[in-house]
């Protein structure tokens, strides 16, 4: 794993990011769906941020507000010690951070040549002299990300999901960036391709110093490829530490019971795994639970969860857990 | 006898590009009370294998050749009437999809009423009665309100666990479950995987259960079924196959998933991508992605070995490791021989 720069700015930094979305519920009425809710982080230079949860806890819209896909509510993003605030701030911000995209059969346009795909970020940021060069640049990318030179004249539709991907990342790749939200990037590849595609964004980041911030529902891939690990639970974050820390010592009841349901690709383990199983369905972010989000699934949940949110807090060195009773059921 | 005898069970899909060989040549047995994974990639024919068993093929699908017996009878070419009295009654089928399997415009009552009104002779009150149970036993609270409810009115889970009510409505003796957690989160994965588990072992049926995730077939199998590009690679206990793999693909397949042994470490990826069905290669299908092909697997399919009574695998690295081991055991003899000869010389001379 690539060396991290731990320094006094980290590269990205999340201060209780809040994006709102508006639901019609009723004529001229609307309520907003808390798809994040004060979420705040922290990556440091060349580290890989793992991001866990399951669908609808919010952790793709986490990805596009971070990169001002969608205008955050409320709350910031501070990139490299600069706040995102003009037009002019967010137009740099672009040719430094990009997105890997989890589908990749619906995130490449089928009428573009594989070579006008990955030239579109270069034309829209003008990062060419000449034809040449961008021609140049454009193979550059294609070798780099292990695609032949004589697929550059194809469209999308002539490839394999795990090529597709591959033209994804060389069209992330090509601002030079330093720092991609990868969106699931590996969810839709069969068994044999994810490593191929894990692998190099493994070797992408060893030679051009990346940053990820990795999302993905799929466990045992984000502990293979983070150095942390942050779990989400309905639009909040509920526990932040190491990649080893989280599977060896989970404190908070949800990445507790997560972590055991992950089923284990080995008989003997998987016939051993004591499961600790949930009750029910996460609730919709609509009407979520009063007080904790998980109060309602939580075997150890008792009257005073539902009266406030817990404090997202740090519990021993770089382990944050949002949890009332963390200290009564871990002890 | 195996209550489902599969045997060299062929078929294809006659598209307009040509024939693509979907399913080619595969056996297996399934027991009584038993789990049978059967493991492969997109496009290795695990769907079609049993979609062939039930007969339910697209228009363009084919069975052109093997036999499957269940309990003895024999399915193939056996006719729509027979199918549709095996279908449901004796093998019932819960697909990936728990958002598109179930009809929208039914309420989950109706849908379940219907199944067991056309295979049994209840009338419609105690069908009623019978898909509230059914209901019920999957776990599901609050039945009575739940029948009269739409499909879109619960969540993935729950579809999933309506599914396998149906499914089971009619105490059928195989259970196909094709991808039946692959839509849904991990948490509620857990708990489909855990309910299935406990009717198994209550209504004591077998279950053919289709993934590509090795992690819940380590789980759920006692056997496992490997498929590569509509061939059988290898069958065996689970054990076996996890901890003694046979077959190149089994290996490389098993090398490539991140453990909890390779955290930092490069994982090994199987090189290359999955082959066209449309032209085949002539020898084995995975020799042009394997790392030890040689020259014989290019020109021809290996044929079926056994390693043990219950493990088999289609691989010419047995017959290598075979022919070596012979080899080795040929080279040790006469380097025995060889010593007891010069001794006997030493002494003479002596």
């Amino acid at each position: 794993m690539a060396e991290i720069i731990t320094t006094e700015t980290p590269l990205v930094d999340v201060r209780h990011l809040k994006e709102y979305f508006p639901i019609n519920t009723g004529f001229f009425k609307t309520t907003p769906l808390k798809a994040v809710d004060d979420v705040s982080f922290t990556i440091q230079r060349g580290e890989t941020l793992g991001l866990v949860g399951e669908s609808g806890c919010g952790k793709t819209t986490v990805g596009r507000t971070v990169l001002h896909l969608y205008e955050p509510t409320d709350g910031e993003v501070i990139y490299d010690g600069k706040p995102i605030r003009t037009k002019e701030d967010l137009r740099e911000y672009r040719t430094k951070s990009t997105m890997v995209f989890q589908d990749p059969y619906s995130s490449l346009n089928p009428r573009m040549t594989v070579s006008d795909i990955i030239g579109e970020p270069l034309d829209v940021h003008h990062l060419y002299s000449s034809k040449e060069e961008r021609e140049q640049r454009i193979l550059e990318l294609m070798d780099r990300v292990g695609l032949n030179s004589e697929h550059a004249s194809r469209y999308a539709h002539e490839f394999s999901g795990g090529q597709r991907q591959r033209i994804g990342i060389a069209r992330a790749l090509a601002v030079n960036p330093e720092f991609i939200v990868c969106d699931e990037p590996v969810s839709a590849l069969d068994v044999s391709i994810q490593a191929q595609v894990i692998n190099m964004f493994g070797e992408l980041q060893e030679e051009m110093g990346l940053t990820y911030l990795f999302i993905a529902h799929d466990l045992l891939v984000v502990r293979h490829i983070s150095n942390r690990i942050a779990v989400m639970y309905l639009g909040k974050m509920v526990e932040l530490a190491s990649a080893d820390e989280i599977y060896d010592h989970p404190l908070h009841p949800y990445t507790k019971s997560l972590i055991s349901a992950v089923p284990i690709p080995d008989p003997k383990i998987a016939r051993a795994n004591k499961r600790i199983p949930l009750q029910g369905d996460i609730p919709s972010p609509l009407n979520a639970p009063s007080g904790c989000p998980f109060r309602t699934r939580c075997p150890y949940a008792q009257a005073s969860c539902a009266e406030s949110m817990p404090e997202f807090k740090e519990v021993s060195k770089d382990h944050f857990v949002a949890c009332h009773r963390v200290a009564e059921i871990n002890s | 006898m195996a209550l489902l005898e599969v045997r060299d069970l062929r078929t294809s899909f006659f598209t307009d590009a040509g024939e693509v060989k979907a399913v080619n040549g595969v056996s297996f047995d399934l027991d009584r009370g038993k789990v049978l994974g059967i493991v492969g990639e997109s496009g290795s024919g695990k769907s079609v294998t049993v979609y062939s068993i039930m007969q339910i093929l697209a228009p363009a699908g084919k069975i052109v050749g093997g036999s499957v017996k269940l309990d003895g009878q024999e399915l193939v070419g056996a006719g729509e009437k027979v199918m549709r009295e095996v279908r449901g009654n004796k093998i019932s089928i819960i697909f990936q999809d728990p958002m598109t399997s179930l009809n929208p415009t039914y309420t989950i009552g109706h849908q379940l009423i219907e199944a067991i009104m056309l295979h049994t002779d209840r009338n419609k009150q105690q069908a009623w009665d019978r898909a509230v149970e059914m209901l019920r036993l999957v776990n599901i609270n609050e039945p009575e309100k739940r029948m009269k409810q739409y499909p879109h009115e619960h969540s993935g889970g729950m579809r999933q666990r309506i599914m396998i009510a149906m499914a089971l409505a009619c105490e059928p003796d195989i259970l196909v479950a094709d991808e039946p957690t692959t839509a849904l989160d991990v948490t509620i994965q857990a708990q489909i995987l855990e309910l299935m588990q406990s009717l198994q072992k209550e209504l004591g049926m077998a279950i053919i259960m289709i993934t590509h995730d090795l992690g819940v077939v380590a789980q759920m199998c006692d056997e496992i079924v490997v498929m590569y590009a509509g061939s059988y690679c290898e069958r065996g206990t689970a054990d076996e196959i996890f901890y003694d793999p046979r077959h190149e693909y089994t290996k490389g397949l098993l090398r490539s998933i991140p453990t909890l042994d390779t955290m930092g470490q490069k994982l090994h990826p199987i090189t290359g991508t999955p082959i066209d069905l449309l032209n085949l290669p002539k020898g084995c299908p995975f020799a042009p992605r394997c790392d030890n092909a040689m020259k014989i697997c290019i020109r021809q399919a290996a044929e079926s070995m056994d390693i043990t009574e219950t493990h088999k695998a289609s691989c010419w690295m047995n017959v290598k490791a075979q022919f070596d081991a012979q080899q080795a055991l040929a080279n040790a003899e006469s380097a025995v021989e060889a010593a007891k000869t010069a001794a006997a010389e030493e002494g003479g001379e002596a």
